[in-house]
């Protein structure tokens, strides 16, 4: 399962990983990851908390670097040195703990390291008004909440606020390809439901995207296909059409149920 | 609904909480008023206090220090601490003796004899040599990953022993000549009328705190330091070098200390290996922190660190013209510093829990 066919066009991949490994000391987060992600495609990544999905987010955006395994971004390999350089690749992230700045203003945290200057060499300085009229106009077109105003400090804002500033950031970073690390997680009913169609608004204009989520309906209804990480490898990989709520349900209460059986065995045995 | 509430929680907030909103927001101007207040509390309980020798006086005294605080306040923003500025001040002032001293001995039985080339590549030696242990020490606390409060408890030490060495403990007298002294830390019209009899010194350091202060607020530079001091990974996250930006600002604290020593020994026109040590330093880290610069990172101004020194400066100034006892000063000091933390660490609580915006 691990080994995916090698398709025939791999310019129509925009990320694919081989055999990727990553161990912090003696935690093992990833064992041999092989997956890939194609242009215009959204993939849900399901798992276990400490399955390693946020492992390998980090490392597709180049925040960590894998101890083994090769990465390619549009079919050429590369060895994404920093998230600056990922981003150049054209890919963004959505972390699950936002990378937000709660001192920092609302524009100053939508541009961080994006930030429009006005002149130039050491005069260099920001435009902190551009920052501020485009933050708003980036806001106002997610549609999510109402912000009294765009200088406030992230610290004052709620999880859902600060939740759609961090997509609205990627969002507006000009990548084509997502990644979003539990985008919904902070959101209530209503603006998850603003989330999932920003989402397929922005599949609509041809942006690739991997979302990480727990929620199987959200996945079921967005994705086109979705893959399963346990125990740091992808064990499942099908078609959100040939698949459901009840079967994506059953595969990770499975290994619940496996382990426990496994658990009382083992006391029973005793 | 939501509307309504809000309006009367704005408008019906009582007049304390008001206060505390305002004082919050404008920190800086806080720390100005007290600063202003005691000015003017001892002004009227002694006029001796504003003659043109004790303004002199405080101003050649708080300027280096408030140099020094400058440099600290951007470190502790991007969440780190260097202690041992207070031994740069030294070390720069020996740096450029050793590089552009001409006589025959440079010092008595010293270590390094003086190379005699002019005073300015002296200055530009004494600036790099400071620079370089400002990214030494950099280097060790990120790379190495050593809490910067141990990495420069040991430079502390370290240069302690190096300036001691370099001027074989002797107190020395600089030769350069009357026109360096003039330009760099000396030179005020004796007779002229306020500012103008004020030392060069008080200039460049005015000069340079309004430099870091605008390389704060108005640069790339300044937005990442408080954002790698507010929220490290989520800087990194999103694409911030923390360590360059911590480094950088390891360097830059040590360039301003090394110059705030060669202002202080040109106007004394002499130079001692022991000058400043902790003593500054601790002026400089109190009066950051007086002026509301948070020792955990994220928040704070270099404006607020020159008022939080002024208003140690003033203080201690006042009490000698008041014939208080000098021990009063440390006393208040230590109040003040205290106070001022406390104010700090609650003022982010309430933040936080979204009392305060």
């Amino acid at each position: 399962m691990t080994d995916s066919p090698v398709p025939t066009d791999s310019r129509q991949e925009v990320i694919r990983v081989e055999h990727i490994a990553k161990s912090f000391g003696a935690v093992v987060a990833l064992v041999d990851v092989s997956m890939y992600l194609r242009r215009g495609e959204v993939l849900g990544l399901i798992g276990d908390n400490g399955a390693g999905k946020s492992t390998l987010i980090k490392i597709l955006t180049g925040f960590i670097k894998p101890d083994a395994g090769q990465i390619f971004v549009n079919g050429d390999e590369v060895n994404l040195r920093s998230v600056d350089h990922a981003r150049s690749l054209g890919i963004d992230t959505v972390y699950q703990d936002l990378a937000l700045v709660p001192g920092l203003s609302v524009a100053h945290n939508m541009f961080l390291k994006r930030e429009v200057t006005k002149g130039f060499g050491p005069f260099r300085m920001l435009n902190n008004h551009a920052m501020r009229k485009r933050a708003r106009q980036y806001i106002e077109g997610i549609g999510i909440g109402t912000l009294r105003s765009v200088d406030a400090e992230v610290a004052m804002l709620s999880g859902g606020q600060r939740q759609a500033i961090a997509i609205a950031r990627s969002v507006h970073s000009g990548a084509k390809t997502l990644l979003l690390d539990e985008p919904l997680a902070a959101m209530g009913a209503k603006e998850g439901e603003i989330i999932l169609d920003l989402i397929q608004d922005l599949k609509k204009q041809g942006h690739s995207m991997i979302v990480v989520a727990h929620n199987y309906i959200h996945i079921v209804e967005i994705c086109d296909r979705v893959n399963l990480l346990q125990h740091g490898e992808i064990t499942f990989d099908k078609p959100t059409a040939q698949t459901s709520v009840e079967e994506l349900t059953d595969l990770v209460a499975a290994e619940y149920r496996a382990s426990k059986q496994a658990a009382a065995a083992a006391a029973g045995g005793s | 609904m939501a509307v309504a509430e809000a309006t009367t929680r704005d408008g019906g907030a009582s007049f304390g909480w008001r206060l505390l909103r305002w004082f919050v927001r404008r920190r800086e101007a806080s720390v100005l008023i007290i600063a202003v207040g005691l000015f003017v509390y001892f002004w009227i309980a002694n006029s001796a206090f504003v003659d043109r020798a004790d303004i002199k006086n405080m101003t050649e005294y708080g300027a280096p220090i408030a140099l020094i605080a400058a440099g600290e306040v951007m470190l502790l923003i991007c969440g780190e601490i260097d202690l041992s500025l207070g031994q740069l001040y030294a070390f720069g002032p020996i740096i450029m003796y050793l590089t552009s001293n001409s006589s025959g001995e440079a010092v008595p039985g010293a270590t390094v004899a003086g190379l005699g080339l002019p005073i300015w590549v002296g200055v530009i030696f004494a600036l790099l040599a400071c620079a370089g242990i400002g990214l030494a020490t950099g280097v060790i606390t990120t790379v190495f990953r050593v809490p910067s409060f141990i990495t420069t408890l040991g430079m502390l030490f370290f240069l302690n022993g190096l300036n001691l060495r370099l001027l074989s403990g002797e107190q020395i007298v600089l030769p350069f000549s009357q026109t360096f002294q003039n330009i760099l830390g000396g030179y005020g019209a004796p007779n002229g009328p306020f500012p103008f009899y004020l030392n060069s010194e008080v200039y460049w350091a005015l000069f340079l705190i309004l430099l870091v202060q605008f390389i704060l607020s108005y640069t790339r530079w300044g937005l990442h330091t408080v954002a790698t001091g507010g929220n490290l990974i989520g800087a990194a996250e999103s694409g911030v070098n923390v360590r360059k930006v911590k480094i950088g600002n390891f360097v830059l604290a040590a360039t301003l200390a090394g110059f705030a020593g060669m202002m202080d020994s040109e106007r004394i026109n002499s130079i001692q290996p022991l000058q400043g040590g902790t003593d500054i330093m601790f002026l400089a880290v109190a009066g950051a922190v007086i002026g509301g610069t948070s020792l955990m990172g994220g928040s704070g101004t270099v404006i607020g660190g020159l008022l939080g020194v002024s208003v140690l400066v003033i203080l201690r100034t006042g009490f000698n013209i008041l014939g208080v006892n000098a021990y009063n000063f440390d006393l208040i000091t230590g109040v003040a510093i205290v106070g001022a933390m406390v104010l700090n660490v609650q003022i982010q609580r309430l933040k936080n829990i979204g009392k305060l915006q």
